[in-house]
């Protein structure tokens, strides 16, 4: 093998970072050359985050060194612990949460810090001018002059990546990017990414969505457990190979065994909410989930898919038209009512409305039934049964804590969500609501998520899968429905679907152009 | 008696009260808005307008020029800022229980200062006021002329203030910075700026504005210091803040609004003589205050980050 003539940009050496007794990094080194994207992959928890905050001066390493390479291409070890510093250096980050001030516009927000805060006026001609070279070099074509809330996650994230080429960064960090995007947007990123990188730009691109990792980055770094376990060519690799490194044993493939639906469960016929300006709206859906399926909603978040999940979640109305859960009207914003009649909600949000942190693992457990007769009687909690069954579940759906009375807050993410799980799933609903049940969990809880579901499936209950995560619906759902703007497509046979059709609907096109 | 009602607001004397009420207003709204721009919640309003107040008229007091004075408020103002903002910002306590504390203490120090000074004085001692106005020109209008004549250095300074407080939020690097600190600090860390030391300023800035509020009273108005003469005022400019969307331009129409009105209740007290208590207009500059923050409210667009505190390396 020929060694790169390419120059080298970046280089960490021997990089730890100690939390108390957890060791974030341990001694990681990474090399970055001029014109190559890296890929950094690893689970939550890894020390992806850390490495990369490290390396922006978020934090200061408790070891090893960060040299980058000056103006005479020489690698200089760079002080940590100030974005300013790393800003200056040439590295620049954008943050998977965008780091935009939303009340400025696209244009405010790139200059801002850029010139000398006692300077009596803003210089924007000449700035103005760089930041449409920029454009025109790169492709991030985006309106500079309304402010950032009114622009799309896919504008605002090109006026991040905008803001760091302002700098004239030479390493860019680009951390879970597509997380937010339509495949046809990720495909823009990607075209820009690849443009920028043969100009000479360094790209760091962390990611947990391998099959993007194999398509666009050349090299492949895989942290487990705070630790390098893998730094190789991406050519040679497959997405089976990466997963197993980054969880560190091999994962089982899902099996989801054949299933007849029965009878509509859940039975949507010109359904209407939210209020018309609102942008999170629902508009004249039709949908039937029925009894053993699993039907995916496609889109991205803002689009209907938290109207229709507070629908039937009970915490909203249908403004018009008639939403029936086995034939009993849903009427009226009633979350009481939806549990009392077998509905199992998994909520998007585990932290805000799937948990109340301060309360142990046992109260959260029995939140949704309190007043049973099994877990209270004469308005006083049966606090010993709610504890022996809770420890049960916690046996039964394997959540790692110390015990039933731990205040749930103290969990970690995958472990909260297996609380959800297991009071949800534990009452057997008749219909499961399940909101980016997934979100932010690793592959190991991740997937036994996806196993729960198919199990709920299995046992004859119907499952409406609301994800952004294509991968998630493909594999789960029997048929998938894409929501654009408010309006629901009617749900397709997963199995004659492919997923650049799902994307080109979830940015708006019928079904028919998209085929 | 509904002529009389509506002569008032033909009189050039009313609108020189209203401009003269209102002028503390603006120094307390510009103060308030420029902190809470910046993401802190500033309660000590009320506690800084009396620091301001006492600060500026013992310096004149003891010898300082008028604008000596106000600077000695600015600087009080500001001292208390500091403290505001060192216990909200690195320290991320609650603004709101801080922000009482500053007023418990400002207040307090500033009643101590007095008592120290004045051991044994019944009616505090007066000085001599910054002198009223003399404009060539429109001076000699009819109408304006009057108004003009009845006004001070201070209230044009106010005047100026909202103009150089709109032009640095709205043109000026600072300004983005400062706007941008209150909607999401992380967007000003990541482009290497401070928040602490945007956050700290913004604070230290507004609270110095906030105490010229303070020292308008003393140095232009009354004259002298007493007891309980904020009376309120800077919570009102807390509501007007709301009131104004956090634009100076606006702060400077509700304060005017508010001292119309109170200008106006002043008046319509003697015409309704005794039939009406007086105290029910007392309350009408504040009920208007109370049902223009129910009706702007709802669509009240507050500083994304106002009141939370930032810590660096917290996502």
């Amino acid at each position: 093998m020929h060694p790169d003539p390419r120059p080298l940009v970046l280089s960490l050496t021997g990089i730890t970072k100690r939390f108390g007794p957890l060791t974030a990094n341990d001694h990681i080194d990474l090399d970055v050359r001029a014109g190559e994207i890296v890929a950094l992959l690893g689970e939550n928890g890894a020390g992806k985050t850390t490495l990369m905050s490290i390396l922006f001066g978020h934090y200061i390493a408790d070891e090893g060194t960060v040299f980058i390479a000056g103006a005479d291409g020489q690698l200089a070890p760079l002080p940590g612990g100030s974005a300013e510093v790393a800003l200056g250096a040439g590295i620049g980050m954008v943050h998977q949460h965008f780091a935009l001030a939303e009340n400025l516009t696209g244009f405010e927000n790139i200059v801002l810090g850029t010139q000398s805060l006692w300077s009596l006026g803003l210089r924007s001609g000449t700035a103005r001018a760089k930041i449409e070279r920029l454009i025109a070099d790169s492709g991030l074509a985006v309106d500079l002059d309304v402010p950032v809330a009114r622009l799309s996650v896919g504008e605002q994230q090109r006026i991040e990546i905008l803001k760091a080429l302002f700098r004239d960064v030479r390493v860019l960090i680009l951390d879970e990017p597509t997380a937010v995007l339509t495949p046809q947007e990720a495909d823009g990123l990607f075209a820009t990414v690849r443009k920028l990188a043969a100009k000479g730009l360094a790209v760091i691109f962390i990611s947990h969505k391998l099959h993007e990792v194999l398509a666009l980055c050349e090299r492949v770094v895989v942290l487990r457990g705070g630790a390098k376990v893998a730094d190789r060519p991406s050519a040679g690799a497959d997405r089976a190979m990466l997963a197993e490194l980054m969880v560190g044993r091999a994962i089982p493939a899902r099996e989801r065994p054949p299933s007849t639906p029965g009878a509509a469960v859940l039975s949507l016929r010109g359904v209407s909410v939210g209020a018309p300006g609102q942008r999170d709206r629902l508009e004249q859906a039709d949908l039937d989930v029925r009894a053993g399926e699993i039907v995916g909603i496609a889109g991205v978040s803002g689009n209907g898919q938290g109207a229709l999940a507070a629908l039937v979640a009970g915490l909203a109305a249908a403004r018009a038209g008639e939403a029936r859960l086995s034939g009993v009207a849903l009427t009226g914003a009633d979350p009481a009512g939806r549990v009392a009649a077998q509905v199992g909600r998994i909520p998007e949000d585990r932290h805000r409305d799937g948990t109340i942190g301060a309360l142990s693992v046992a109260e959260n457990y029995v939140l949704e039934t309190i007043s049973a007769p099994e877990n209270q009687r004469g308005g006083v909690m049966r606090r010993a049964d709610i504890r022996a069954r809770a420890a049960a579940a916690i046996r039964a759906y394997d959540v790692r804590c110390p015990g039933p009375d731990a205040a749930i807050r103290a969990l970690s993410g995958g472990n909260m969500q297996k609380v959800v799980l297991a009071r949800v799933l534990e009452r057997e609903p008749k219909l499961v609501l399940a909101h980016q049940p997934t979100r932010g969990l690793d592959i190991g809880a991740t997937t036994d998520v996806h196993r729960r579901l198919i199990a709920a499936r299995g046992r004859g209950a119907a499952v409406l899968l609301i994800s952004e995560d294509l991968d998630e619906l493909f594999a789960l759902s029997d048929r998938i429905a894409v929501v654009h703007a408010g309006h629901l497509s009617p749900a397709m046979d997963a199995a004659g679907l492919d997923v650049r059709t799902v994307g080109l609907m979830m940015a708006g096109h019928s079904a028919g152009e998209a085929a | 008696m509904l002529w009389s009602a509506l002569e008032i607001l033909t009189q050039a004397n009313f609108w020189a009260a209203t401009i003269r009420i209102a002028t503390p207003l603006i120094f307390g709204v510009l103060g308030a808005l420029l902190c809470e721009r910046a993401g802190v919640l500033n309660l000590g309003i009320e506690g800084i307008f009396v620091a301001g107040a006492m600060s500026g008229w013992l310096a004149v007091y003891l010898g300082a020029p008028l604008w000596g004075g106000v600077a000695v408020a600015a600087l009080t103002g500001a001292a208390f800022g500091l403290v505001h903002g060192v216990l909200t910002v690195p320290l991320g306590l609650s603004q709101h229980v801080t922000g009482i504390g500053v007023t418990l203490l400002a207040t307090s120090a500033a009643y101590f200062g007095y008592r120290v000074a004045f051991p044994n004085v019944a009616t505090p001692p007066r000085i001599e006021p910054f002198p009223p106005l003399d404009v060539p020109v429109l001076g000699d209008l009819p109408f304006i002329g009057p108004i003009l004549a009845q006004q001070t250095a201070l209230t044009v300074f106010a005047f100026a203030c909202v103009g150089i407080l709109a032009v640095v939020l709205s043109r000026t690097p600072l300004g983005l910075a400062i706007r941008a600190v209150g909607d999401n600090p992380e967007a000003v860390e990541a482009q290497g700026l401070s928040v602490v030391a945007l956050r700290i300023g913004a604070v230290m800035a507004g609270s110095a504005l906030m105490a010229l509020g303070g020292a308008f009273l003393t140095l232009s108005a009354f004259n002298a210091f007493y007891f309980g003469m904020i009376n309120g005022r800077g919570w009102v400019c807390i509501a007007l803040t709301v009131f104004a969307s956090w634009r100076p331009g606006k702060a400077l129409l509700g304060a005017l609004l508010f001292g119309a009105l109170d200008a106006y209740q002043l008046r319509i007290q003697t015409i309704a003589g005794g039939a009406v208590p007086s105290q029910i207009f007392l309350m009408l500059p504040y009920i208007f205050s109370i049902a223009a923050l129910v009706l702007v409210a709802r669509r009240a667009d507050y500083p994304r980050a106002l009141m939370k505190p930032y810590f660096k390396g917290q996502r």
